[in-house]
């Protein structure tokens, strides 16, 4: 509060008010947001300078989670690092697993059985569901919907968590992919589990819409806010769903389809505005497509082995080169690049972060918005610091 | 998609003055990548997003790789004429020469426009100390932004042009590049100043000027690292 210096309780008024009116106008105050901020996500940190409410300047500083993943890969064998994938997007192992799987299969040239590679899609769209609703449950956290947006997604996130546990021995940690093939082949009444939520979900899918989608809140924070450019986000490196918002038709599974994506009958959902409504909405319509896809390939999965019988787990020693393996995960194109001198530890193992790289528009994004619109936006990128870091 | 080897003499026949080599892969992958000179390199970069041909708009994975010194023993045969007039020996030589290390910077590049891919290409310093500087193509892909900013956190190459060349995962004050091949962990990895320390250092001095007794207090424990 502002006091006169001539009386305590004169009311404000005339040049004494104008003066500390002009002397703040134009002024531009620097917030630390974050590290410690329950919206960051994690640990992560804005450098926001703000003019009154409006951002004119953010800059994103993180690292607080980096543990140099890169150099431990180097030091570990290749199969050692499976593991530690897992960590990277906890939301997501099964799709970690399998981009490094993938990378390391094309180095070595190996192949795998198809009941291995109906899994693999299974796994994967599973984890699409999952990540994506607890992003629109985090997201509606975000825009201030406290609790119970997130509850109902953390309800379903459960029952995949159960399937994933019941088949690897982990929620979310599976380490499940190994290079050929998969870990543990799954029962009948593992199927049947998961045919039972895959037929369960658009159910949860419409009580969600019913409940978010067309909330005028909802829509009131988020059209228009945060637009980003189909020419920016290409020339930036977004992938994921944050692309396909700005209405560039990109998916790997469609354009460089790998595994058996080319065998499934889906859609790839496109957004008109790139804003963080259409962020929201591709999200949503892309799980109503990963259901088809789970239908698909619980319906067709063939019996056979699992594993490659030529695949080598002891004593892994692909022949000099490198690699560069990348599939669509559910934040965007999660790739490793792999150099292998013919020893048993990758002499460069490189991972490609779908969250770190759209991190990068995150200021052309919020420059104009408001702080609060700031932590909606940095919600509708869904990043895990796990994978940022690294 | 044009193979490597197009690639590689259309931009020759582009570029009269450049050099592009083309980097065999051994391996099962297949995915050969083609060497600039970096003085060409910013160039060749906006030529081949721009290609009708190509359209390379998307840059997926920009890296480094270490390569440092290695010393290379070759063996080769040489026949020595016998001084006692009998059929000359093969005698087997062995030559050490040091292959020059260099710092590399590796970009993915593919096609989102014609969803095709990918091109390999890649850069290399002229050494690991002094000549660590090569052209930044973030003006030309801003998906090498943050990626080229970890490139020169993680192993010194310093990107000439970058809009903001800072460390982006390992704090302002670190010293080192941690993804070299030769980079050693410090000891005391964990140890920080702080404040508090420096307050305990003044702290002593002070004391030790305003006590001028010979028979002096112990001293406080030294702070643990």
């Amino acid at each position: 509060m502002i006091e006169s210096p001539s009386s305590p309780l004169a009311p404000l008024a005339g040049a004494h008010v104008r003066a500390v009116h002009d002397a703040f106008h134009g002024d531009l105050l620097e917030v630390s947001m974050g590290p410690h901020h329950p919206s960051t996500h994690g640990v992560f940190r804005m450098m926001v300078t703000l003019d009154g409410e409006t951002v004119v300047k953010l800059k994103p500083v993180f690292g607080y989670l980096h543990r140099n993943h890169e150099k431990l890969g180097e030091n570990t064998t290749y199969l050692g690092s499976m593991p530690y994938t897992d960590r990277l997007d906890y939301f997501c192992s099964m799709t970690n697993n399998w981009a490094y799987a993938l990378a390391v299969e094309k180095l070595a040239g190996q192949a795998v059985p198809d009941r291995a590679e109906y899994l693999r899609v299974i796994l994967a769209e599973l984890t699409r569901l999952l990540n994506h609703t607890c992003l629109a449950g985090f997201l509606l956290q975000d825009a201030g919907a406290s609790g119970t947006p997130l509850m109902y997604a953390f309800r379903e996130r459960e029952k995949i968590l159960d399937l994933f546990e019941s088949l690897s021995g982990s929620r979310m940690m599976c380490n499940y992919q190994r290079f050929g093939g998969c870990r543990v082949d799954p029962t009948p009444a593992w199927f049947d589990a998961a045919r039972r939520v895959t037929e369960e979900y658009p159910r949860f899918l419409d009580e969600y819409e019913a409940l978010i989608t067309g909330n005028e809140i909802l829509m009131a924070r988020t059209q228009g806010v945060g637009r980003l450019s189909a020419a920016l986000a290409v020339s930036a490196g977004i992938t994921g769903p944050m692309l396909r918002a700005c209405g560039v038709d990109y998916d790997l599974r469609k354009a460089e389809p790998y595994g058996f994506y080319s065998r499934f009958e889906f859609r790839v959902p496109l957004g008109d505005h790139g804003d963080t409504y259409d962020r929201y909405m591709i999200r949503i319509l892309e799980m109503r497509e990963s259901v088809k896809i789970l239908q698909q390939a619980l319906r067709d999965i063939p019996a056979g082995p699992i594993f490659d019988s030529k695949a080598k787990i002891r004593a892994f020693r692909p022949k000099a080169g490198e690699a560069y393996g990348r599939i669509e995960g559910p934040k965007g194109e999660i790739g490793f690049y792999l150099i292998s001198d013919g020893t048993g530890n990758p002499y460069r193992y490189r991972i490609r972060p779908p969250s770190f790289v759209n991190l990068t528009v995150l200021e052309d994004m919020c420059l104009g918005h408001t702080i609060a619109d700031a932590v909606i936006i940095l919600g509708s990128i869904d990043i895990v610091l796990g994978e940022v870091d690294r | 998609m044009e193979t490597p080897e197009q690639i590689r003499d259309r931009l020759l026949a582009r570029f009269p003055g450049a050099t592009v080599t083309l980097v065999v892969n051994p391996g099962a992958s297949g995915q050969h990548s083609l060497l600039l000179d970096p003085a060409n390199a910013r160039a060749i970069a906006v030529f081949l997003r721009d290609d009708p041909v190509l359209r390379l708009d998307y840059c997926s994975n920009a890296t480094g790789v270490d390569w440092p010194e290695k010393e290379i023993v070759e063996t080769t045969k040489v026949s020595v004429p016998d001084p006692a007039g009998g059929a000359p020996k093969i005698v087997e030589q062995k030559t050490k020469r040091i292959q020059p290390g260099y710092l590399e910077a590796v970009y993915h590049l593919y096609s989102m426009a014609l969803k095709t891919g990918p091109v390999i290409i890649r850069l290399r310093t002229g050494n690991r100390t002094d000549q660590v500087a090569l052209p930044s193509l973030t003006p030309v892909w801003r998906a090498c932004e943050f990626q080229e900013r970890e490139i020169f956190d993680l192993y010194g190459i310093v990107f000439t042009d970058h809009p903001d060349l800072r460390r982006i995962l390992m704090w302002d004050e670190f010293k080192d590049h941690p993804m070299r091949k030769d980079y050693v962990e410090p000891d005391d990895y964990e140890w920080e100043p702080t404040a508090h320390d420096e307050v305990l250092v003044r702290a002593k001095a002070h004391a030790a000027a305003a006590a001028p007794a010979p028979v002096a207090p112990p001293p406080a424990e030294a702070p643990q690292p």
